[in-house]
């Protein structure tokens, strides 16, 4: 049931716009199947499933709209539901941001389901952590990870004509193996759209190395280092590439509160703000990292350049803000890749003199929206490099850098590799702050 | 993956890029708001739950505990003149946990009936059965008696979902005209309110019918300076609290005066939007041009409102006896305050000054609840004994992990369809005992900060090093409050932290401060949690200056 075909859903979507009396409806239908394990002290703690459709319906009368939303689709609860949105809608205030539905839309072929992910079983959840756990049990390490798989598929229709559906599939997996005197600690995390890509022994391998490689952490004093941020230290928890990319707003930054308004009034858009080695793009059809071919409102996603050889290529423009400034909407595929080059975290490693080595950036909170500062820690594997070596571990750091800061102080861009659906580069940066040291292992 | 361990609803800035819209927050259905005010019948609760734990007993389940649950919420988004979005969502089920061949199972239906009900039952049976092959220790629950069919209300005075929307989209807009009208260039109000009607039975005898109840109503206002291009924002100094309506109707003796000089005013049972959103506008206003902070070592005062954050971070959640295990390894973290500090019986955690308590009790708080999520009545507890760790915070099986016999009432699920498991608790520092006012305190503060308000916050996984922000800064010289600083974060590690800890003001200076969304497990849950706390000094503190330059 939760993954309903292009006709299942679009049929239902029908006969909720032919229950509309309203002057505009939009209808639509978001279904998943999803199923999780987790594991920590090298045993399983909990596992689960669920699979969920529901229906949302916004009605319309002029500038007032109403949402419903239910999950039986028989064509009583349907009529009740878009009843009920209509009602909903005649009590709500006018919206002086209003802008009508959009009409039938052409959209990009989308390449972002697997077949493979959508049949992943319990058994194989369960192998997985087990192979996992098994690799770190025979070396006395400790494993503690969470594996989520899922397929979802969503559909709109609306009063205006505009008919989209997508299905896509996921599958997230992450790892921290630690020593069993706490001393080490390593982390591993990856994400595919087809789940053959998945292994979960190299993974782990990946974890448990880094943890047994990190028990016996130096100190050194806070500043300034060279370091090299592998892209789970870039992207995952939130990270600082994640960050700047969704600060990309139009409205804030014309608003004059986004580190891309400009002094006096308006904002970057075609400055040049980064290294010139910086290219940022969304692609919905990138085979690696695939995206959503249409967002919320049906909007036609095409890829997008957000930065180009440092400049500020396009902002986010919600339909309104776009017409209140003449420009054109812009719709976000859900992703977003960083161009690189051929070299590994290894062959970047190895052309370092002086350096440290990040796996993990954590807990990673905005202190200074003006200038995009975030404070933030290393994690699970710090490494102290000399003459392209890994020296010896070190002890944790926090740092409070910028983005737009980091960018700029680029000395090398690596291979990008797939992490939280998006395509992401290690990278070499000088002068990266770190302000204090942490105990934290 | 992509979640925050710890979402602050404060930072209700601006655009939201990339959000979709909202067709209700939390995870039910959009619903007719009437249908927030309807109750169902603890008769019809009882014949569900007992079905379940009969089911489940067939089935072959040595305990079983079944939470039918109503969770109803209602969100109201404003800026500026306009109204954003208003939805009311209901979200009904039943989640069924039973222990089979010593291991957990768990199943949930959205299909809430006495056939629902006992499908579910069999369901979490054959779930536990499967995960027994790979269990390697049996589950031990501390001894719980039943208590047979008893309920428990939030103490409210007005059910905020009988208030008209009309009304309440007016309070907002009204808070929102007073931030325009003393300068502020946006502002972004919100009011959430949440009613949970939860039953829970178990196996053990106990039929707990609960009404809990809370309110969050917050803002964020922002003044940009277009000739310098410099922007500045405060957010509400509201708390999320364990109340109804009653809590947006001020009262003056729920008001309480910051240093004299500070212009800060805290709030204690009942909150004051209109003038806070007055007072937001006018400090975010001078933070513009106040005076960069001058780095080095700080005496901090530091308001209930900031502190209840620092406890959250520093003592809360390094004190989850989960984490202390292991089990939060992967996502939350782990724990520096291992189980050997704990056994020393004598590991100094903060000065002698530092009385840290738990409990789920507190009138007002949003832990305050009669029984947790598995029909344990609820208590208080020492967790720090004047500066020595001396308890965690722990659930029916965790308690023999540590050699005690009773579960401290902590366990809560954020929905019917999320298994329950142990949760941080109100958790606060005693106030003084001697009479000391805010005033007082800061007297003998030679070189100091005062600082209101919570905001940036960053802490490492096992909750040594952390660095806090805040809402307003204000320099103390000589015992005085002279004027506002910027760019101001404390960094320090907890132990440290909590040893600097001078004096703490007394009781009437005491007050909640509130997070409606902590997460933890994965799947990632979120709970609701006050800290309380009187305005409190620490000595030596290390503050760094965060202005930074860009393009």
């Amino acid at each position: 049931m939760a993954i309903l075909s292009k006709d299942e859903a679009q049929n239902i979507l029908k006969k909720v716009i032919g229950f509309s009396k309203a002057d505009e409806c939009s209808a639509s239908l978001n279904g998943r199947t999803r199923g999780n394990i987790r594991y920590a002290r090298n045993t399983v703690s909990t596992a689960g499933s669920s699979d969920n459709v529901s229906l949302v319906v916004e009605s319309r009368f002029g500038k007032r709209s109403g949402v419903a939303t239910c999950n039986q689709f028989d064509d009583d609860t349907l009529r009740r539901c878009v009843q009920r949105a209509e009602e909903i809608a005649k009590l709500a205030p006018e919206d002086p941001e209003y802008m009508p539905l959009l009409g039938p839309q052409q959209y990009l072929t989308p390449n972002s389901f697997a077949q493979s992910t959508a049949k992943i079983t319990p058994d194989f959840r369960a192998q997985a952590a087990g192979d996992s756990i098994a690799a770190c049990q025979t070396r006395d390490l400790t494993a503690a990870g969470y594996l989520e798989d899922g397929a979802t598929f969503t559909a709109i229709r609306n009063s205006k004509g505009l008919e989209a559906y997508q299905q896509a599939t996921n599958i997230d997996f992450s790892v921290t193996v630690r020593t069993k005197d706490g001393k080490g600690s390593g982390y591993a995390v990856a994400d595919f759209t087809d789940v053959s890509k998945f292994d979960a022994k190299a993974l782990t391998k990946i974890a448990a190395d880094k943890a047994a490689g990190s028990a016996t952490a130096k100190a050194l004093e806070p500043g300034k280092y060279t370091v090299i941020l592998e892209p789970a230290a870039l992207v995952s928890d939130e990270g600082l590439l994640n960050n700047l990319v969704y600060s990309f707003d139009a409205r804030e930054a014309d608003e004059g509160r986004n580190f891309l308004s400009k002094k006096g009034g308006g904002n970057k858009l075609g400055q040049k703000l980064f290294d010139e080695r910086v290219t940022i793009y969304s692609d919905p059809l990138n085979p690696a990292a695939p995206g959503s071919v249409f967002d919320g409102e049906g909007l036609p996603v095409k890829r997008t350049a957000w930065v180009d050889k440092g400049v500020v290529k396009n902002l986010y423009y919600s339909r309104y803000w776009a017409q209140k400034s003449g420009q054109q909407p812009t719709a976000f595929s859900g992703n977003f890749i960083m161009e690189g080059g051929t070299q590994t975290t290894a062959d970047l490693i190895k052309g370092t003199a002086k350096g440290i080595l990040v796996t993990r950036l954590w807990y990673i909170r905005s202190v200074d929206p003006q200038t995009l500062l975030f404070t933030g820690l290393t994690r699970d594997g710090t490494f102290y490099i000399e003459n392209g070596k890994i020296k010896h571990p070190v002890k944790n750091f926090r740092f409070n850098e910028s983005p737009v800061i980091m960018l700029n102080n680029i000395e090398a861009i690596g291979k990008p590799v797939r992490l939280g659906g998006n395509l992401v580069p290690p990278l070499k940066i000088r002068d990266f702050t770190f302000t204090s040291l942490s105990d934290a292992v | 993956m992509k979640r925050r361990d710890f979402v602050g609803l404060t930072g209700l800035a601006a655009g939201a890029l990339f959000l979709p819209s909202i067709p209700g927050f939390g995870l039910g259905n959009s619903v007719d708001p009437a249908q927030l005010l309807d109750q169902v019948d603890v008769a019809v609760k009882k014949r569900m739950a007992d079905a379940a734990l009969n089911a489940a007993k067939s089935a072959g389940a040595s305990y079983a505990d079944v939470r039918i649950g109503r969770y109803l919420n209602q969100g109201i988004f404003t800026r500026e003149k306009q109204v954003q979005n208003i939805a009311s969502t209901e979200s009904y089920g039943i989640g069924v946990r039973v222990i089979a061949n010593g291991t957990w199972g768990f199943a949930a239906t959205n299909d809430v009936s006495e056939a629902g009900a006992a499908k579910a039952a069999q369901t979490a049976v054959g779930i536990a059965k499967a995960n027994s092959k790979v269990q390697k220790e049996k589950v031990q629950l501390a001894p719980q008696k039943g208590f047979g069919e008893v309920s428990w209300k939030t103490p409210i005075q007005q059910n905020a979902f009988e208030v008209p929307i009309a009304q309440k989209v007016e309070l907002l807009l009204a808070a929102n005209a007073k931030a325009l009208d003393n300068g502020a260039s946006f502002v972004n109000s919100a009011l959430f309110q949440v009613n949970e009607q939860k039953y829970f039975a178990s196996t053990d005898g106990s039929y707990i019918d609960q009404d809990v109840h809370r309110i969050y109503p917050t803002f964020g206002v922002t003044v940009v300076d277009r000739a310098s291009g410099k922007f500045r924002s405060r957010q509400s100094l509201s708390s999320p609290m364990g109340l109804g309506y009653e809590y947006l109707t001020p009262k003056a003796a729920d008001k309480v005066a910051g240093p004299a000089g500070s212009d800060v005013t805290g709030y204690k049972m009942s909150y004051d939007i209109l003038e806070d959103a007055a007072a937001a506008a006018k400090q975010a206003k001078q933070k513009i041009t106040a005076k960069s902070v001058v780095p080095g070592k700080y005496d901090l005062v530091l308001d209930p409102h900031h502190l209840g954050l620092t406890i959250h971070e520093s003592v809360g959640h390094p004190l989850e006896l989960d984490r202390v295990l292991g089990y939060e390894a992967n996502y939350a973290g782990t724990s520096f305050a291992t189980l050997d500090k704990w056994k020393s019986g004598n590991f100094q955690y903060g000065s002698k000054q530092v009385n840290i308590v738990a409990d789920k009790l507190q009138p007002g708080s949003l832990g305050a609840v009669g029984y947790d999520d598995e029909g344990v009545k609820t208590k208080e507890w020492d967790l720090i004994k004047q500066g020595i760790l001396v308890n965690y915070e722990k659930i029916r099986d965790q308690a023999q992990i540590v050699g005690q016999n009773e579960s401290d009432g902590c366990c809560y699920s954020q929905s019917w369809q999320d298994v329950q498991f142990q949760r941080m608790p109100n958790v606060s520092l005693r106030p003084g005992q001697a009479k000391l006012s805010v005033d007082e305190l800061v007297k003998n503060v030679d070189k100091g900060i005062y600082i209101a308000g919570n905001g940036s916050f960053s802490i490492d996984q096992q909750r040594y090093n952390f660095q806090f922000g805040g809402q307003v800064f204000y320099a103390i010289e000589k015992g005085k409050i002279a004027g506002m600083l910027e760019d101001v974060a404390y960094q320090a590690n907890t132990q440290e932290f909590w040893n600097s800890c001078a004096a703490t003001c007394d009781a009437s200076d005491y007050r909640f401060a509130g997070f409606f969304n902590d997460g933890k497990g994965q799947p990632s849950q979120s709970s609701a949690v006050s800290h309380g706390s009187a305005t409190t000094r620490f000595n030596g503190v290390n503050v760094i200056n965060t202005a930074r330059k860009i393009g």
